[in-house]
């Protein structure tokens, strides 16, 4: 049962992948083509998302912007929670100095203040990515670090807690009264067990990053204010909501829809890798 | 236990301090002027703002800037603000009341319900309940705070005109219709705060009560013939409680630091909006003065949360 | 517009066959500024006229309480130390200067007695003095007296280097001297033709010498009155939380009778300025909001709740783009932007003119800015009379194209034309601002449509309007293709505007980027004709030069205005206020009242 919804999450996750990569060549509508006469109308067989208040076809722009929301929220997260789960198992399985070592350094990027970091950040790297891997990308991989880069405490300390409580449980005990060493006690015994927070911090971490990259523009510091990326739009729409609800709808609902299927596939991943599958 | 906590306790004092230099560092690095709206009165001659700068040591190397900095905290000066001359203390004593009422109160009712409804949700994994706690969770974190902020002003201030959306810190009524007042305006950023906060608690409990629910000693328990009731309440919650003691741990801090965007859409002066106006203006004493106070909070609950860690799992043991 | 047309015009204000409001919006079309207008009337004797706004309200008090919304928090409350205009409206408050702008242009005296003239003696023959009579009866908020001390000690206060007053330009070049208690003379060194400078609106609020004395020069930041403000206001100072709230109460001893209406007042700031006009226009919490810089389709709509209305005032703001005749991308001597470089395309006039032909400036005041902003091809309002032959704004992509072919920039295959293999790709920058994101989108389209690719960037404000030396995006360094800001005019003299383009004030490495010539456009003939206006003591030679001088960069389309920009503001309907766009909102608080 729950295999078939994380199937079908699966599925519809990719389509909306093969839309948005694909969607622009079929779909031909510009998305900065500025018309006043056409604004602010609701979905109708030339727009069928609408258009925003200057008249742009808001199909055109979603599935633009998809490409860079969709890249940046799966990038982000699967950051997030790689760099969180190599932290917080080394943390968790050591003891002594190694944890403490990793936890101050947690706390310290826990502590610090995004914004200025960010500033500085994008100041002091811009011009070199750009220069190194073209302005679009260069702009990518910063916003891709610095939002995962923010996001990786508290999935490692959450491992860590984990670790803690599963290090000591029975069926661990067994692996290592056998002989396992600690690598393979980490990988098929704590880890799979250890997943339940991670995949829920993945899940939140998709939206978190895809609006981050919205108040990021905002700030003047993500990607230009042009590109419709779903968090700008979601922020381009807030003060006509009630004029123009279905401007706000559709960013909204992708994301709810991204969030919603990557949390099936993680839930469909965790029980695919527990051994103990208990219905 | 007891030699950890005193290991624990003896490094944070050069942690916060290795913390304090990361921090000033990056402020003092960071792209920004505090005197930008001067630069654009052309009453202001290029010489005053020099002299302003240098007056307030503006230029003088970053380790000189840190020890000075150092050295007033730790005679309890915490500077004045750039841009106000306001003692920097004051300005945070000015706005602590009004974080911890609102933002407090946000966290308990995120508290209130994820915990519930996330051990509901997982007992009973996949039933509609659960869809219906889970779905309504995605949507709450998936739409920002802004965009909730937006919608609840809609409807309960323009549409209805129930509640006021500024927030006013000092109310000039007295008893009852203090106290009403008080609830009528923060109602609503309590409420869009809360249920962002309590989206992503639940769906974290449901995740932890479901790993303990399936582990052996629950049935055990279950075919000892203890009642649901106990199952859940003594062994259960117990142990899928680790998590969220993490998460909770996390994010008291922050409270302390307030939420920026709610700040902003509902004008409540609280310490998010001083930390973000600080940092837009570049008034750099009272970023310091808030971010160094939020890295002793942040230091001081991880710590107790390993503390509580060993408290709720014997197990946990710490050589 | 040469100076004998103007002082024909004069005449006809002086001999009755033209009205004296007429005049000040021809020279306001001009480029001018209405209280300058103002002074040249009044140099050639054309008297003020009196304006007498009805104020009903025939007791003081009893009003309840007016809650003003302002969006960016006061911050501080002593005028001398305003860090922008929203500390010196939390300070106009407590404190009055000796006279005050209204919209026409005219002075209007607060704590004078009169308005210095030379029929009254006040002002000397030679340009050299003006000599103030101070109002009698006035005291400050804790009873003491206002006096001729009180102003000479902010003179002495304000130009005192060590003070670091933000307003010691005005006041380090002038010698106050008092006469008797309130009597006081004003002095300049040369004689000055525009001298309502010092004491004057915002910059000229006078402080308390009692309480200031103690803390002059190093210590003035100490000064508790800082933060407790004591002056001669309508309002007395009840509480401050910085970037949060002012409180004041009625002052029982104001020295105008009847007034204020208001028991206290309520500052409130913080937030947008969307959902500070949803306060006032929508929900009625709020009595006024400031600066309401939001689209007019949405201010429309939230009007016809009926609670509350726009009101539109005229200034001298001016929504401008900039293009860069230098080479912002390569260094040149260590340098970005140089002087010494020339931009591969923007140095070509033909390229500049076709910018300038495909911005649909209608657009941009229908769509976005509606009834706040006015499409402009002059540095102000340009009504057809005076128009010259050059800048009209036309939209006219045919013209764009054909310039563009002439000059030799063929169009590639991807539609961007280039010359010499280089494309004409141009970023251009703004502040974050979602009214100049939208109007950088419309000017990216209309490029887009004869070759021109725009690569857009929006900079915080804080970041962008800085003078930060090691920051790359800051306004003045330039280091962009384009850009857009708004220049403000609230000075009335425009002598300190017009130095934006002079050759030696252009801004490069040297002077550490605070040159006022961003636009690094210079020409030998408006360097001389700046050089002569500076000397002129007759206003109409002086302004007909500062026209002259007004039209040049546009001509050469260094600079592109677009929108004219006057101030916004919301109110209920019931709030009756007197709004000056030359002065703060508050210059007339003690004449605020609500209609029942």
């Amino acid at each position: 049962m729950r295999h078939r919804l994380a199937f079908a999450s699966l599925f519809v996750l990719l389509a909306i992948v093969v839309l948005v990569l694909f969607g622009p060549l079929v779909w031909k509508l510009a998305i900065n083509d500025i018309d006043f006469s056409t604004k602010l109308q609701g979905p109708s067989l030339a727009h069928p998302m609408g258009t925003d208040d200057l008249g742009q076809d808001l199909f055109a722009r979603m599935l633009y912007g998809g490409r860079i929301s969709l890249a940046v929220g799966l990038m982000a997260m699967l950051m997030a929670i790689t760099v969180g789960i190599l932290i917080g198992s080394l943390a968790g399985i050591s003891r002594g100095w190694v944890d403490t070592a990793l936890m101050w350094l947690t706390d310290l990027f826990l502590s610090l203040p995004q914004l200025p970091l960010l500033l500085l950040l994008i100041y002091l790297f811009r011009d070199s990515l750009k220069a190194v891997f073209g302005p679009e990308i260069g702009v990518f991989f910063l916003i891709v670090l610095v939002i995962g880069g923010f996001r990786w405490m508290p999935v490692a300390r959450l491992v860590r807690a984990q670790f803690f409580s599963l290090r000591e449980k029975e069926f661990v005990e067994a692996a290592r009264a056998l002989g396992a060493s600690v690598p393979r006690q980490i990988a098929r015994h704590i880890l799979p067990n250890a997943l339940g927070p991670v995949i829920v911090a993945g899940t939140i971490d998709v939206a978190a990053a895809i609006i981050a990259e919205s108040t990021l523009s905002f700030l003047g510091l993500g990607f230009p204010p042009d590109i419709p990326t779903w968090g700008r739009i979601l922020f381009d729409s807030k003060d006509y909501l009630d004029i123009a609800a279905h401007w706000a709808l559709f960013p909204g609902g992708a994301i709810f829809l991204t969030v919603l299927t990557i949390n099936f596939i993680g839930d469909g991943l965790r029980d695919a890798l527990d051994p103990r599958k208990v219905l | 236990m007891g030699p950890f906590i005193l290991r624990r306790l003896l490094i944070s004092l050069p942690s916060v301090m290795g913390i304090s230099v990361v921090l000033f560092t990056v402020l003092a690095l960071a792209p920004g002027d505090p005197f930008a709206e001067m630069a654009l009165n052309p009453n202001i001659p290029a010489e005053v703002r020099e002299a302003m700068r240098v007056r307030l040591g503006l230029d003088d190397p970053i380790w000189q800037r840190y020890l000075r900095w150092l050295w007033a905290m730790v005679h309890g000066d915490w500077g004045f603000s750039f841009i106000s001359r306001v003692n920097v203390d004051l300005l945070i004593l000015q706005r602590v009341p009004v974080t911890l009422v609102v933002i407090g109160a946000s966290q308990l009712l995120a508290m209130c319900i994820a915990l519930p409804v996330g051990i509901y949700a997982a007992v009973r994994p996949y039933s509609w309940f659960d869809r219906l706690a889970s779905t309504v969770a995605f949507i709450g974190f998936s739409l920002p705070t802004f965009f909730t902020g937006m919608l609840l002003i809609l409807l309960f201030s323009i549409k209805l005109d129930w509640l006021p959306f500024v927030y006013k810190a000092d109310i000039s009524e007295t008893g009852w219709a203090w106290w009403r007042e008080h609830l009528r305006q923060s109602i609503m950023p309590v409420a869009v705060l809360g249920l962002f906060q309590g989206a992503s608690w639940m769906r974290y409990v449901r995740s932890a009560v479901l790993d303990v629910i399936r582990l052996d000693y629950v049935t055990t328990a279950r075919s000892k013939g203890l009642a649901e009731r106990m199952v859940i309440t003594k062994h259960v919650v117990r142990n899928a409680l680790i998590p969220v003691v993490t998460l909770v741990a996390l994010q008291v801090p922050a409270i302390f630091g307030g939420a920026i965007v709610t700040e902003q859409i509902f004008r409540i002066p609280g310490i998010g909006s001083l930390l973000i106006d600080a940092i837009l203006r570049n008034d750099t004493p009272v970023i310091m003065a808030v971010t160094f106070v939020f890295s002793c909070l942040v230091i001081a609950f991880n710590l107790i949360a390993d503390l509580v860690y060993g408290w709720l799992d014997p197990r946990i043991s710490y050589q | 517009m040469n100076e004998h047309k103007l002082r024909g015009l004069i005449d006809q204000v002086k001999t009755g066959r033209s009205t004296r409001r007429s005049f000040i919006d021809k020279m306001v079309s001009l480029g001018l500024t209405a209280p300058m207008a103002s002074m040249m009337l009044m140099h050639y004797g054309v008297a003020q006229a009196q304006p007498a706004p009805v104020y009903k309200p025939t007791k003081r008090g009893g009003g309840g309480v007016l809650k003003v919304l302002w969006w960016q928090g006061a911050t501080l409350l002593q005028p001398h130390f305003a860090a922008g205009t929203k500390d010196q409206e939390g300070s106009r408050i407590f404190y009055e200067p000796l006279a005050i702008w209204d919209s026409e242009g005219n002075l209007i005296p607060i704590l004078a007695a009169e308005i210095p003239s030379r029929a009254n003696g006040g002002l000397s023959a030679d340009g050299k003095t003006v000599t103030w009579k101070l109002k009698r009866g006035v005291t400050w908020h804790d009873g003491q007296p206002f006096t001729a001390d009180d102003c000479v000690f902010t003179w002495e206060f304000a130009r005192d280097p060590a003070t670091a007053a933000v307003t010691m330009g005005i006041y380090k070049d002038v010698t106050v001297t008092k006469v008797d208690s309130h009597t006081i003379r004003v002095a300049f060194a040369k004689p000055t033709p525009f001298w309502a400078t010092a004491f004057v609106a915002a910059e000229g609020m006078v402080i308390p010498k009692h309480a200031f004395a103690a803390y002059t020069g190093e210590k003035s930041r100490e000064a508790p009155a800082n933060l407790k403000p004591v002056g001669t206001g309508p309002y007395k100072f009840v509480d401050f939380k910085p970037g949060d709230m002012v409180r004041g109460e009625m002052y029982p001893n104001y020295h105008m009778p009847n007034r204020p209406y208001f028991d206290a007042i309520e500052m409130k700031g913080g937030g947008d300025a969307v959902s500070a006009a949803r306060a006032v226009l929508q929900t009625g919490e709020f009595d006024y909001a400031w600066n309401l810089q939001v689209e007019d389709d949405v201010l429309k709509r939230l009007e016809e709740g009926g609670k509350g209305r726009v009101y539109i005032v005229p200034s001298g703001d001016i929504e401008f783009i900039q293009l860069n005749p230098t080479d912002p991308w390569n260094e040149v001597e260590g340098e970005r932007a140089s002087i010494k470089s020339k931009h591969f395309a923007l140095s070509d006039p033909a390229v500049r003119e076709a910018m300038s032909l495909v911005i649909d400036r209608k657009s941009i005041q229908d769509n976005i800015y509606g009834r706040t902003g006015i499409a402009t091809s002059n540095f102000l309002n340009n009504p057809p009379k005076y128009r010259s032959s050059n800048t009209k704004f036309e939209v006219n992509l045919d013209k764009a194209n054909q310039l563009l072919e002439g000059a030799g920039w063929k169009k590639g295959s991807d539609g961007v034309r280039e010359k010499g293999g280089r494309k004409l790709k141009f970023v251009f920058q703004t502040s974050v601002n979602s009214l100049r994101q939208k109007e950088q989108a419309v000017v990216k389209q209309g490029c887009q449509r004869v070759g021109i690719d725009l690569e857009l960037k929006s900079v915080v404000a804080s970041v962008f309007f800085s003078t930060d030396v090691a920051n790359p995006d800051t306004y003045p360094k330039f280091w962009c293709d384009m850009q857009m800001y708004t220049t403000t005019m609230t000075q009335p003299d425009p002598e300190r505007f017009m130095d934006q383009y002079l050759g030696k004030e252009i801004s490069s490495k040297a002077n550490k980027w605070q040159g006022r010539n961003i636009s690094r456009w210079s020409s030998k003939e408006y360097d001389e004709l700046f050089a002569s206006a500076e000397g002129e003591l007759d206003p109409a030679k002086r302004a007909a030069l500062f026209i002259r001088m007004n039209d040049m960069p546009i001509k050469d389309n260094a600079i592109i205005p677009l929108i004219s920009r006057p101030r916004v503001r919301g109110a209920s309907v019931k709030l009756v206020t007197q709004l000056s766009g030359w002065d703060l909102d508050f210059a007339f608080l003690q004449n605020w009242y609500r209609e029942a």
